[in-house]
């Protein structure tokens, strides 16, 4: 058990996390939040496997970096989405009828 | 055995702010765990000899979301219909 | 209910992904990247391997990848109205901001340059420095210093595409040339991956700041709504 297989394990505990939040939250950046989390632990399992079982990996370290720009990305177009959303129907959630859970008065 | 120490503490607070950006009530609260759980993953890149990664969390998970997601929570209080108006 | 059902889930699938991560990381090891790499850093022009893989033995990736970021920028700016950027309401009224901003505009634009310029022998790169960049540029929108290049006009549509552009340019000017498509010719290496870089930095800045920039302005007029205030 290396330093590498714990983190990989802590990225599977993330990943998990996110994918609970992504399916149980109904707010829309709540949602956008949890999608992070599981990117974040795709990326920590991907470099912690690799790196333990092969020593420091650069292959994995380029695809992540390349990953964390991308991802930063897609989450600045997906609040620039969201926005809009909340700003032509009022909600931010995708359930018809509902408010949402920050109570803007 | 001091390091081990280190890597479960980091550990632990990775998984610790990542339930509490779901489990926090308020939208404002979620938010700033994220950015928390954002320098911890920096941390834990350079734990795993990749100071390249961390470089790149620390920028853009810590700094380019944040302002990012505490604008979007701003705009989200305020309402869709009064965002020309005062209260921010 | 639902919470159960969806946490029985979660836990089954968690259980199933630690037995995966488990089971792999007790095979024998089988690759050996790190040493092809190590093998092949002599000819990649650079001395930071993260730098090499990024941008020449994996560049498809990278070319790629910038793809996608133009396409997202893209994206945003068309769901945004951009009616003024020197809009007041949406400037800080922060003195410490104004003051701060004088002192840390010229040293962040220093550290951007100096990622830029060390990703070739350490860890930097263009990645890290276009972050960096955008970072600077979001608190020069925030101090409401006039940014009018953030307008979608031709200056925005040049500087979006412009990374993509020149890596595009180089891989086809090296397929044209006998090469592999995206294989840099012998000894121009380095020379034309700080090129490459340079523009990329650019770029990926631009794309992040216009994505900023898109997501508050997007809802500031409706033309229906009155505009009384």
């Amino acid at each position: 058990m290396s330093v590498h297989l714990l983190y990989a394990f802590a990225g599977a505990g993330v990943f998990t996390i996110g994918l609970f939040g992504m399916v149980f939250m109904v707010h829309l950046l709540r949602k956008l939040l949890a999608f992070n989390l599981m990117g974040s632990g795709t990326f920590l399992v991907l470099v912690g496997l690799a790196q333990h079982r092969n020593g420091v990996d650069p292959v994995p370290q380029a695809l992540v970096l390349t990953g964390i720009v991308v991802a930063i990305a897609a989450t600045a177009l997906a609040l620039v989405l969201i926005r809009r959303y909340f700003h032509l129907t009022g909600q931010v959630t995708l359930e018809p009828g509902s408010r949402d859970d920050e109570g803007h008065s | 055995m001091t390091s081990w120490l280190l890597d479960g503490l980091v550990v632990f607070m990775l998984l610790a702010t990542a339930v509490s950006v779901l489990a926090s009530r308020s939208l404002f609260r979620a938010v700033v765990m994220f950015i928390a759980f954002g320098m911890l993953m920096a941390l834990a890149w350079v734990r795993l000899q990749a100071p390249d990664i961390a470089l790149a969390e620390a920028a853009i998970g810590a700094g380019l979301t944040g302002v990012l997601l505490l604008d979007a929570v701003a705009h989200f209080r305020r309402g869709p219909d009064k965002e020309r108006g005062g209260a921010s | 209910m639902r919470l159960a059902a969806v946490l029985v889930l979660c836990a089954v699938f968690a259980m199933a992904l630690v037995g995966t991560v488990w089971q792999i990381a007790g095979q024998p090891v089988g690759g050996t990247l790190p040493e092809t790499v190590a093998d092949a850093m002599a000819d990649s022009g650079v001395d930071h391997p993260v730098t090499a893989v990024l941008l020449n033995f994996r560049s498809y990736d990278t070319l790629l990848e910038i793809g996608v970021l133009v396409i997202a920028a893209i994206a945003g700016i068309s769901m945004a109205r951009l009616p003024s950027l020197e809009d007041p309401e949406l400037r800080t009224h922060d003195s410490l901001l104004h003051a701060l901003q004088r002192w840390f505009l010229p040293l962040m634009w220093l550290v951007a340059g100096y990622l830029l310029w060390a990703g070739a022998v350490q860890p930097g790169g263009a990645f890290q420095a276009g972050a960096v960049l955008a970072g600077t540029g979001v608190l020069m929108r925030l101090g409401g210093m006039p940014m009018n290049f953030l307008q979608p006009r031709l200056l925005l549509r040049v500087g979006l595409a412009l990374g993509f552009a020149v890596f595009l340019l180089v891989a086809v000017v090296s397929a044209a040339g006998g090469d592999a498509f995206l294989a840099y010719p012998e000894g121009m290496a380095k020379p034309l991956i700080l090129l490459i870089e340079i523009f990329l930095t650019l770029s990926i800045a631009m794309v992040l700041l216009s994505l900023f920039v898109a997501a508050p302005v997007n809802d500031a007029r409706e033309p229906a709504e009155g505009e009384s205030e």
